[in-house]
């Protein structure tokens, strides 16, 4: 097997054994970049020169301690909106083109204390607003499945990037979906924490109440790994929830006797492909025969997920993106007269259209005599939501169902139609309003050969149990990663 | 519809933003489509109901008032597009 294909568990294993050094593991993903990023341009940033460095002086260390350096000689790769301090962060959008963070995100510091090297920060949706990395002002992300297919979004480049070997793990972000459907589309693993486990100090703001950054990765115990690192309570971030580490690779080989799955119907309804639905119910199959109890239950307000997101996100939206204004950072355009004009002509010419479609929406729900009928409603509906999950967490420890409708769609097949492109967030918008964790992992390939995945969801702070199912799932679905452009 | 042309520009002013006819267009079509799926929350009676603003019930979390280290001023004019190495350059407001 080729090192860039292997997982992270692997890589380690090889790295104690003193078969391989960090600077081998460098070295196999510049040669995968270099042959194939050009194809699928997953990465906004390459930091090829700056790791390789990293990892030479790694080098002649002793054996690694993992205990210390969990991500010992590791690369990873970093979505653009995460801080790094020195290196350019984008958020894939002209506005912030040149920017360079003075200061670190706290999930970067914790990455660089694990011992893991920054291989590159990757492509994504202009500040995370889209389902398909096709809002790049960097460019379209492609899938390396389907080179004419999207990669999903918004964390698209980070997904691609691990399917077509070009990382080991990476984080994403994710206000509605934008790690699980991707990892989805791209046959990988992603998770969407609890809201408050891991901080987002650093994190380029998009939906406050919404927002979570989440570990990407091939396989589920790379996952666990990778979130073993990066959730720490953390001062900085006032949503940051307080409390004991946990270690997340403890209970992953646990059975599965005495879990209560929860399959919830309006997850299957009209609209799914037959594919999908067969290969998420194949997998709920595999739970019930080792030794989960399979049980049907209701999330009667998950039609309205879509209507209530595409309110909140886009209001919070709205208002975290008035710090765009030309003065203190980014695109700033210099022929105005006035300071309004440059106000005006920075934005309009500084966001595309994605982003500027969702601060119209946003302020016109916030605006005088909409807010009440708008943003007032969606959070009221944002409780039923919640409670419908409430409810269902009462007699499940965890529910399963599809990430997506469909697998991933053709390059411009959406861009026409932003109602439709919204549409395909249907199953993971409802545990982002109501901020519980959400996992996808592959379970199948459709008819045309493209990755299909499954959600799991938990209660708050559930994480073990998302785990526990991820882990015993994915060794008896088999799902085979495949070494995709080689 | 659930929104006029001149509504559209008048939230993009307030958006501080610009758009040629064209993208007007667009705009107020698109929105326009979107409010109109916004209204299946019509369905749902939730005069009862508390809104949710926040995933997780949390009080305010206040630190201790104390001097801490703050960013270098180099550093926060690092990115400006204009300063004078204390403050931020704009153009005239009048």
């Amino acid at each position: 097997m080729k090192l860039a294909h292997l997982t992270i568990t692997q890589a380690q294993d090889l790295l104690l054994k003193g078969e391989i050094t960090p600077v081998d593991l460098v070295e196999a993903l510049i040669d995968r970049i270099n042959a194939y990023d050009e194809n699928i341009n997953a990465y906004i940033t390459v930091l090829g020169e700056e790791a390789l460095e990293q990892a030479r002086s790694m080098k002649d260390t002793q054996k690694p301690d993992l205990e210390k350096h969990p991500l010992y000689g590791i690369p990873i790769a970093v979505k653009d909106l995460i801080c790094t301090e020195g290196i350019k962060t984008t958020c894939a959008s002209r506005i912030l083109q040149t920017f360079v963070p003075p200061y670190n995100a706290t999930v970067f510091d914790a990455l660089k204390r694990a011992g893991a090297i920054i291989i590159g920060k990757t492509n994504m949706d202009e500040f995370a607003m889209g389902s398909s990395t096709e809002n790049s002002a960097m460019g379209v992300c492609r899938n390396p499945w389907d080179l004419d297919r999207i990669p999903g979004g918004s964390s698209g480049g980070s997904a691609a990037a691990l399917a077509a070997d070009m990382c080991f793990g990476a984080l994403g972000s994710d206000t509605g979906g934008s790690i699980r459907q991707p990892a989805s589309y791209c046959g990988v693993v992603g998770l969407k924490p609890t809201y408050g486990l891991v901080s987002r100090f650093g994190l380029v703001a998009f939906a406050s109440s919404l927002d979570q950054i989440g570990p990407m990765a091939k396989d589920v115990r790379d996952t666990a790994l990778l979130l073993n690192v990066i959730a720490t309570y953390d001062e900085r971030d006032s949503t940051s929830i307080p409390r004991e580490k946990m270690d997340y690779l403890k209970d992953l080989e646990e059975g599965l006797e005495g879990f209560t799955v929860g399959v919830p119907e309006e997850y299957f309804v009209g609209g799914i492909d037959a594919d999908v639905e067969n290969a998420v119910r194949g997998a709920i199959k595999l739970a019930e025969e080792m030794g989960a109890k399979v049980k049907k239950i209701s999330l009667p307000h998950t039609e309205y997920g879509v209507a209530v997101y595409y309110i909140i996100a886009p209001a919070e939206a709205s208002s975290n993106l008035a710090r765009y204004d030309g003065v203190k950072y980014g695109y700033r355009y210099e022929e105005a007269k006035s300071l309004m004009d440059m106000y005006c002509e920075t934005r309009s010419r500084g966001f595309g259209a994605e982003v500027k479609r969702r601060i119209m929406l946003g302020t016109y729900v916030l605006s005088a005599g909409y807010y009440d009928a708008y943003y007032k409603k969606a959070s009221q509906v944002r409780t039923l939501i919640k409670r419908d999950f409430d409810e269902a967490f009462k007699e499940c420890d965890v529910l399963i169902t599809p990430v997506a409708p469909t697998t991933a769609f053709k390059i411009g097949e959406k861009t026409d139609d932003p109602l439709q492109m919204y549409l395909t967030d249907i199953f993971t918008l409802p545990a982002s309003l109501a901020g519980i964790p959400g996992m996808s992992i592959p379970c199948g390939l459709d008819g045309n050969g493209m990755p299909i995945g499954l959600q799991i969801l938990a209660a708050h702070l559930n994480e073990s149990k998302i785990f526990r199912v991820a882990y015993n799932l994915e060794k008896a679905i088999g799902f085979e990663r495949k070494e995709l452009g080689s | 519809m659930k929104i006029s042309r001149k509504e559209v520009e008048h939230v993009a002013s307030l958006a501080r933003l610009k758009f040629s006819d064209e993208e007007m267009e667009m705009f107020t079509r698109q929105i326009n489509d979107i409010l109109i799926y916004m209204d299946k929350l019509n369905e749902l009676d939730t005069k009862d109901v508390p809104p949710t603003f926040h995933a997780m019930e949390k009080e305010n979390a206040f630190r201790n008032d104390e001097i801490r280290p703050s960013l270098e001023i180099e550093k926060v004019l690092s990115n400006a597009p204009a300063d004078d190495g204390e403050s931020f350059v704009v153009p005239k407001v009048f």
